[in-house]
């Protein structure tokens, strides 16, 4: 299949605020890495959701028990912001 | 033209587990702000998953309850999208292989009963708590946004519903039972104060007899059964009325707005085809075995369908069935118990969803607290039976009861209310009352049957309620007859 | 032979003999590391003071009659993407500059269990994405045999560090190749185990389906010894084996009579050096003097092993990264809104390495293109992992060159992605298909750069992988050892 990024739409979804310039230049590595990925395509049948554990483990589960949880000081040591035992960031802008 | 409302609902609920999806941390509602909280319900650098059996396993049990098909096979997938509450960057949840699949539930409303296909019942781990801070806690002018990751990782179901729903009302009639049964169930506490149970409503509009399908609105922010109910009409309402000035609808997401009794568009975050949905690497797949799933099948309680079943098959009125079905645990346990002890079904529930029922409500018991048991329930129907009480007498013994005054038949004596059932004493009260009303024995000879009644009345009243009204019927007509 | 040039075996007889301490070995190899980290720059933090307190107390219970096992009293490094409570952990990238973890990575754990000394956290290429350790953000390493040489990647500071004598031994991670190429590059052995038989718990994930880690180390033996220190099943990794581990340095002894031994068709030809495939070929030679069956296997998906990994890796790494969003921890960019706030933190966190890959990612998992890409690259790994079924039909391990070059020149492939993803071709096959592989150094070129030979195994085959990693090992004889010219006038 042709390759054709919208750059700009996959950096939003990155969450990756880039210039144009940036983009543009990214732009033309992904065409490059994309271009010798298309290889993959040479495999004929239905792609895969998913490849097994080498080991082909099923239900590795945790039982129902509770385990200490960290001390919230240490933990908010490492947060650029925060206030009253909360993490703080700016407000969201998408919902109203 | 006439309008079709075409409704599905998603609902979430937390489980009650003790542990949270996939970390050891409590779940625990109204604890301090990120103290439960751990390297990967945080999302730390390095953390990873190890998901929670039991929360599967009530998974398997609200599918079976719904009458699902369990997967014999299930995987868990990352939904990827940025918000500030959601640590890792994307939700651990399920995509095309959830866990339960294909169920129903038969919903009534008005009396007429109704199947709601269930497409599937899938895991998903919460996100954590935002507040808006500054300028009222309003979203788009707030300040800042508190963030307690105390709810991060708790693991919920989501429900989805196939678009069988035609009404509001039987959208609320749906989400009720719903909750009935995760409730039955022990699930979860299935509080809607607390956010322990959501419900978003996808709703679209045909035309009356139409095949396809209308552009799909989705509703949000609902928190009780009535507001659900409101939105849904008030959504069915805007997009006829959208229609029908010739406008086009949109396929968005829109907020209920409680107060204003309106839904508002969402700005769009991602359209969910951005989710890059993947298997989740990090876990293994789920092999549902059938012996695993029979283990759960085992341990459901009776739920509120089957139970209703089994009342109605034991003689109750659908109605009668249905209410007795509704209500808590402790009340049918005394149900249960009374008839066991030889009772009849529907005087037994008739008792509960009434006098029992009204009483609870009028002081505000827990019904856990309940003071009856049944056989006390079974003692009293057995003195009415007897004659011992009458009727209207039988309701005041209950209310002894309940104040703790004793078994029915000590407080049918205590507060005197034994009937009286010696024919000379009943005989000496029907002559004094005959006396008193001449004019009433006069009508009775010209053939007015009715006056009965009214004498029937006053001998009642003259003995204070506690002659056996039989007797008084009988001793009347020989005396009048006479 | 001076302290820091011992193996972990030698240093420990010593140290039970009561000839040196774990003070004196931690000693030896803080003096190496004060001479050569100028020019190698082979860690981004050193905990003298830790290591220190952690060496006296070796030395105590030693005195105590209290014995850890192989590891007690040595020093040893970690790689900068494995948690440390209480010590800095970047995973080499700005976005976690400063970073302090709260909690130990179980592999940390299982390392201080076994008394082993942590000198410190050796750098790396940005969250492993690079095969020469110059995607650091804090500066790049250097080899020690040519400091104007990348030490590989992107595990090139454990690497450089074990080669020139700073650490005794060192773990890696090794997501397509990040721990064997740079052993290869450094003249050391460097293996990636079974996955799920080392706990990833704490460590900082690149590519969650295909990341190990693994020891870098101067002796099979010693290999032998971290991976058993470190391995065994975890709770805290949905991905742990729960089953029976392998013995593998039980057999190490045990030669390569009779054994079957696959060259790879595919992993040879244009693009390797002739100095590397004439190294490899003169050990095969030996190896089938030494009597085993050497046979030629044809793994066809070979050649279409790196799309794949460079779709999977990429796709499952943007899912990984997205966790560093400036809300938490780390790094945060300027933003009025939340959003503006995570791209900013974003961009300005990530290098260009990082960005790439984000981005690439991002690009094959998305709508319309998951398919043609990230579809498709999974079906690529099941048939490679069908490939290599079969070839286990008939013989017990494969092997070919670790890297089909020697260490390149700083810079060198910089500004060509696809040549440096180039770098990982031998090795990125056992990763997608979840099998142990070992590269053992086995000689010089003419410019004096180790090559490095690999010994490929099934899932669960270190036993048989190890036995032939000794054998190697025994035949090769290699035992130079760098020499850091400014140091050595
Ligand atoms: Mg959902
Ligand atoms: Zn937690």
């Amino acid at each position: 299949m042709p390759i054709d990024i919208d750059i700009a739409h996959v950096a939003r979804l990155a969450r990756l605020d880039l210039t144009a310039e940036e983009l543009e230049s990214y732009k033309t590595q992904l065409d490059v890495i994309l271009d010798h990925a298309t290889q993959v395509q040479s495999l004929e049948g239905d792609p895969r959701e998913e490849s097994a554990h080498p080991l082909g483990l099923v239900n590795a589960f945790r039982q129902d028990e509770r385990r200490p949880s960290l001390d919230r000081d240490e933990v908010l040591s490492q947060a650029p912001e925060t206030k009253d035992g909360y993490f703080v960031v700016p407000p969201a802008m998408e919902t109203q | 033209m006439t309008w079709e409302s075409v409704i599905g609902i998603e609902v979430h609920v937390e489980l009650s587990t003790r542990s949270k999806m996939f970390c050891g941390c409590a779940v625990e509602f109204g604890a301090e702000p990120n103290t439960n909280t751990c390297p990967v319900c945080l999302g730390l650098p390095g953390a990873l998953p190890v998901p929670n059996r039991k929360a599967i396993e009530w998974i398997m049990a609200i599918g079976l309850a719904l009458n699902c098909e369990v997967s014999e096979r299930s995987v868990f997938h990352r939904k990827n999208y940025f918000y500030a509450d959601l640590p890792k960057g994307y939700q651990i949840s399920q995509f095309d292989i959830p866990v339960c699949h294909d169920g129903y539930l038969d919903v009534t409303v008005d009396g007429e009963t109704r199947r709601i296909g269930i497409e599937r019942a899938h895991m998903e781990e919460d996100t954590g708590k935002s507040t808006h801070i500054g300028d009222g806690g309003r979203i788009h002018a707030a300040e800042s946004t508190l963030l307690d990751f105390n709810r991060s990782g708790v693991p919920l179901v989501e429900v989805v519903s196939r678009p069988d729903i035609r009404s509001a009302a039987e959208a609320r009639a749906y989400a009720q039972d719903l909750r009935a049964v995760v409730a039955e169930l022990g699930a979860s506490d299935a509080r809607l104060e607390e956010g322990s149970i959501r419900f978003d409503a996808n709703v679209s509009i045909r035309p009356e007899g139409a095949e396809g399908l209308g552009t799909k609105v989705e509703v949000k922010n609902m928190n009780s059964f009535r507001s659900l109910e409101k939105a849904v009409d008030y959504e069915i309402e805007r997009q006829i009325t959208v229609v029908e000035a010739g406008g086009e609808l949109t396929q968005e997401t829109r907020h209920w707005d409680e107060e204003a009794g309106v839904t508002h568009s969402m700005r769009v975050k991602e359209g969910s085809s951005d989710y890059r949905y993947f298997t989740e690497p990090d876990l293994a797949p789920m092999v549902m075995s059938a012996s695993w799933v029979d283990e759960v099948r085992v341990g459901l309680p009776e739920l509120p369908a089957e139970r209703k079943a089994r009342y109605s098959d034991e003689g109750l009125e659908s109605d009668l069935a249905g209410v007795l079905s509704a209500s808590p645990v402790e009340v049918r346990d005394i149900f249960d118990v009374a008839v066991a002890e030889g009772a009849d079904h529907r005087r037994v529930a008739n008792w509960l969803v009434g006098d029992v029922t009204a009483w609870l409500r009028r002081t505000e018991t827990d019904p856990t607290k309940l003071p009856l048991g049944g056989k006390q329930l079974a003692e009293l129907v057995e003195i009415v039976d007897e004659g011992v009480v009458s009727s209207s007498a039988a309701k005041m013994v209950l209310e002894g009861v309940l104040q703790g005054e004793g078994s029915p038949r000590e407080v049918a004596k205590a507060r005197d209310l034994v009937q009286i059932s010696d024919v000379s004493a009943i005989e000496e009260i029907v002559a004094g009352v005959l006396a008193d009303n001449p004019e009433a024995v006069k009508s009775y000879a010209a053939g007015e049957q009715k006056v009965v009644g009214f004498l029937v009345g006053q001998v009642m009243r003259a003995s204070q309620g506690k002659a056996d009204p039989k007797l008084v019927n009988e001793l009347l007509r020989q005396k009048l007859s006479s | 032979m001076t302290l820091h040039e011992l193996t972990i075996a030698e240093a420990g007889e010593r140290l039970r003999a009561g000839e040196v301490s774990s003070s004196d070995l931690l000693e030896a190899a803080l003096d190496r590391a004060s001479l050569t980290e100028a020019q190698l720059h082979a860690y981004l933090t050193i905990d003298r003071e830790g290591a220190r307190e952690t060496a006296r107390r070796a030395d105590a219970d030693l005195a105590d009659g209290i014995d850890h096992g192989p590891l007690h009293g040595v020093p040893v490094a970690l790689k900068d993407n494995m948690c440390t409570r209480g010590v800095e952990t970047t995973a080499s990238s700005q976005i976690l500059a400063g970073y302090i973890p709260p909690y130990d990575a179980t592999v940390t754990r299982k390392l201080k269990e076994a008394g082993a000394v942590i000198v410190g956290k050796t750098n790396l290429d940005e969250f492993a994405m690079g095969s020469s350790t110059e995607n650091s953000a804090y500066g790049t390493s250097y080899n020690p045999w040519d400091i104007g040489r990348v030490p590989g990647g992107s595990s090139g500071g454990s690497a450089a560090a074990v080669a020139i004598g700073s650490a005794f031994a060192a773990l890696g991670s090794d997501t397509g190749g990040s721990i064997r190429q740079p052993a290869s590059l450094t003249g050391v052995v460097g293996l990636k185990p079974t996955y799920g038989t080392v706990s990833r718990y704490g460590l900082i994930a690149f590519a969650s389906s295909l990341d190990q880690i693994g020891p870098l180390s101067r002796s099979v033996q010693d290999a032998a010894f971290m991976l058993e220190a470190i391995w065994g099943h975890d709770p805290l990794d949905a991905t742990s084996y729960a089953g029976e581990y392998p013995q593998p340095s039980a057999a190490l002894d045990d030669g390569v009579s009779g054994m079957k031994v696959g060259v790879v068709k595919e992993l040879a030809g244009e693009g390797y050096e002739p100095a590397v495939e004439t190294a490899v070929s003169a050990m095969v030679d030996k190896l089938s003097d030494a009597g085993a069956a050497v046979v030629e296997v044809s793994l066809p998906t070979f050649d279409i092993a790196l799309s794949a990994y460079y779709l999977i890796a990429p796709a499952e790494a943007s899912a990984n990264l997205a966790r560093f969003d400036g809300v938490r921890y780390g790094h945060r960019g300027e933003g009025a809104t939340t959003e503006t706030l995570m791209a900013r933190t974003r961009a300005e966190g990530f290098g260009p390495e990082v960005t790439r890959r984000v981005l690439l990612g991002t690009y094959a998992l998305s709508a319309g293109y998951y398919d043609a890409f990230y579809g498709q690259a999974q079906k690529v790994r099941s048939a490679i992992q069908e490939d290599f079924s079969r070839a286990y039909e008939s013989v017990d391990v494969l092997v070919s060159p670790t890297s089909p070059t020697v260490a390149f020149e700083a810079g060198a492939r910089m500004d060509d992605p696809l040549a440096m993803y180039l770098s990982d071709i031998c090795t990125i096959p056992s990763n997608l298909a979840g099998h142990p592989a070992i590269s053992i150094p086995i000689g010089l070129d003419e410019q004096n750069l180790p090559i490095g030979f690999q010994v490929m195994a099934p899932a669960l085959g270190e036993t048989v992988m190890f036995q032939v990693a000794a054998a190697v090992e025994t035949l090769a004889g290699f035992a130079e050892r760098p020499v850091l010219e400014e140091l050595a006038s």
